[in-house]
């Protein structure tokens, strides 16, 4: 019953072909949402807005609600949040979501978490299915074959009223990665070369398609790493084809179909993705010599490796006083060696890197040493099931006695709402997805890393490359 | 709330890459709704320190030619970063109805439409020639913006932004999208649609939730 693909086309292609109810004209179609994910940072703005236009949930059980964004993430955690009025987001969102009938995963569900991490593990987000949050990361559920894609309230409010969004057709923008990852290395650190490579408006407005064998050989959970950072490219979306390592990810998940429906739907995403990656493509990446980077600036764009120094700010004049202004809030000056940067504070998290085989690469590095005396070190799981997952493989006692706080889960200090932060221009490594000025809290001076990066530089003190205490 | 043209003083904000974060903190999205956000505005810039309420007199919203200005001139990539709407809402409860720059970020880009907020793309060189006549800071002189035409005049300088149909229509009108999609039949075709697809891809649809 598969609709027939056109003869040529990328993977993006034929999965918007799949969802296009209407053309509109212009480029634009009526394009079918199959599943919509709210928050409580947003999600009672967009139910509320609907309820007051008359009109209700079309697909309330294709629609699904988290608690992750301000909420609390210390042991215990009630409504009560760090952050000034954030109850009122919580219970607002709540009551909303109730009433629309909506399945919630609230603050004492066993599966809650950041939504970029529970869609997939729970088996949500779907390979060629459309989904769509209001947050900007939802980019990284393409890592399963979807065209997941972040939007604004009031969009959410029409895919809420309508099961569907109006939607300009986007360019692909196709991307080879050649090549398997060295020890120590990991899908972040190939994310931000591709950012650094690409700049941070590299994809704008395009749907970025990864193929080739350096995709192959990552994990899923690689996989949403990098589809999540395309959000640091202002592409609209980015998506893997699935394979086989998609399809046994998925297989496990509680909402995937089942028996004969599972069957069915497999032939279904394997015909969607035949003949994929003999696909032209725009960009070819060689991950040869990859090393682990480090952001020294305010954008996610600005990184290197973790042996090369700031750069110079000469030569562009253009790009020179964002560069400027970028060495004076970072309070670094061009030439400087970022492994002699001491750090205040190391967090390990986020829907970038919040996941079991995030918390694995830390604690590698972590087990049987000690976090550096004065360093505030914070290990905040991307979902429920991620910490509990992490505690049966005993990870919580080996980030515990490092000196890590063990805590719940959430998006947490990846930005300050106002409550919990890093203090005012504390230096901060972090495994999150923004290094903008006071994002993580007043004048912080963040430098983005993979998880094993915030671990070894934890562990000295200051920015350390985590090859040198044996990451793998 | 409508926009067919307007003729205003502009702000200008040369910067690229002016994300949502510094557009609207997180910090300052204190309350559940799209009010009360103007106060928060650039708050990192344009206040002394963060949580104050004193003004930074070296930003450019401070400095007393631009206040009122309608129109925000910017550069390459704005609105990049969170998705977060209370962006949009906070530039035009602010009183900006207008942002011209050389690229928007997408999402931004789409709230701005769904707010009556024009995002008008201009060539970078010519957004800076537009800067350097309009905002002269002892006597800034006055941009008129046409959405129809798709005009931006400054003097003896006219310069063109695209905007598509729909867009345009949107801003004209103030027309909402929910109408646009249900209205002559739409409501129908989308259920005519998912019935099809329920056959075509049944694992999508549990209980047969349409």
């Amino acid at each position: 019953m598969t609709r027939a693909m056109p003869d040529v086309s990328g993977f993006f292609d034929r999965v918007w072909c799949l969802h296009e109810i209407r053309p509109l004209g212009a480029g634009r179609s009526l394009l079918a949402i199959d599943r919509i994910f709210l928050h409580e940072r947003t999600g009672a703005v967009a139910l509320e807005a609907l309820a007051r236009r008359g009109q209700t949930v079309r697909a309330p059980l294709r629609t699904f609600c988290t608690m992750d964004h301000i909420v609390d993430t210390t042991v215990g955690r009630s409504d009560a949040t760090r952050m000034p009025g954030g109850t009122a987001f919580i219970t607002a969102t709540r009551a909303a979501a109730r009433a629309a009938g909506l399945r919630v995963f609230d603050l004492d569900d066993p599966d809650q978490g950041i939504v970029h991490v529970i869609a997939p593990e729970l088996g949500l987000a779907l390979p060629g299915a459309s989904l769509v949050c209001p947050d900007s990361h939802t980019s990284t559920q393409g890592a399963l074959g979807a065209l997941a894609f972040g939007i604004g309230s009031t969009e959410a409010e029409h895919a809420l009223a309508t099961g569907a969004l109006r939607v300009k057709r986007p360019a692909p923008l196709r991307i080879r990665v050649d090549g398997g990852l060295a020890p120590g290395v990991s899908a972040k650190d190939l994310a931000l070369a591709i950012i650094a490579r690409l700049g941070p408006d590299g994809a704008s407005g395009q749907v970025i398609e990864y193929s080739g064998s350096g995709i192959r050989a990552l994990s899923m959970e690689g996989r949403m790493t990098l589809c999540n950072l395309a959000a640091e490219l202002s592409a609209f979306a980015a998506i893997i084809a699935p394979d086989d390592t998609t399809f046994e990810y998925v297989a496990g998940t509680p909402f995937a179909p089942k028996g004969a429906l599972w069957d069915r739907a497999l032939d279904h995403w394997r015909q969607l993705s035949s003949g994929i990656d003999e696909q032209p493509v725009d960009e070819v990446f060689d991950t040869t010599g990859l090393a682990p980077r480090v952001t020294w600036g305010t954008s996610p764009a600005q990184s290197v490796p973790i042996d090369v120094p700031v750069p110079d700010i000469g030569g562009v004049p253009e790009a020179g006083e964002s560069l400027r202004r970028a060495c004076e809030y970072m309070g670094l000056t061009p030439g400087t060696r970022l492994q002699d940067l001491a750090i205040d504070a190391a967090f390990i998290g986020s829907c970038t890197n919040g996941r079991l085989s995030d918390l694995r690469e830390a604690a590698r590095v972590l087990r049987g040493r000690r976090v550096a005396p004065g360093v505030r070190a914070l290990c905040v799981p991307g979902s429920s099931r991620v910490k509990r997952a992490a505690e049966a493989e005993g990870l919580d006692r080996v980030f515990r006695e490092a000196g890590f706080e063990w805590r719940e889960s959430g998006c947490s200090m990846c930005f300050y709402a106002g409550g919990e932060s890093f203090g005012r221009r504390e230096r901060v490594i972090s495994s999150t997805n923004r290094n903008f000025e006071s994002r993580q809290g007043p004048e912080t001076r963040t430098h983005l890393a993979s998880p094993a990066t915030v671990a070894a530089s934890a562990v000295a003190g200051r920015i350390t490359d985590p090859r040198t205490l044996g990451a793998s | 709330m409508p926009l067919k043209g307007l003729t205003s003083v502009a702000a200008p904000l040369l910067r690229d890459n002016v994300d949502t974060d510094a557009i609207i903190p997180s910090r300052e999205m204190k309350t559940v709704g799209k009010i009360g956000l103007a106060d928060g505005l650039f708050a990192g810039w344009r206040y002394q320190s963060v949580g104050s309420r004193v003004p930074e007199p070296s930003f450019v919203l401070n400095h007393p030619a631009y206040a009122g200005a309608r129109i925000l001139l910017t550069g390459r990539n704005f609105g990049c970063g969170s998705s977060r709407e209370h962006a949009v809402w906070a530039l035009s409860e602010y009183g900006f109805r207008v942002i011209i720059a050389a690229s928007f970020a997408p999402i931004f880009e789409g709230n701005c439409l769904r707010n009556g907020l024009l995002p008008a793309r201009l060539e970078r060189h010519d957004i800076e020639q537009l800067a350097q006549l309009a905002t002269r800071a002892e006597a800034p002189r006055p941009i008129t913006i046409d959405v129809e035409r798709g005009s931006v005049r400054c003097g003896e300088l006219v310069l063109h932004f695209s905007l598509d149909g729909e867009a345009r229509e949107m801003l004209i009108t103030g027309r909402d999208a929910i109408g646009l999609t249900l209205a002559d039949g739409g409501a129908a075709t989308i259920d005519a649609w998912l019935e099809s697809d329920t056959h075509r891809r049944p694992w999508i649809y549990p209980g047969a939730d349409r």
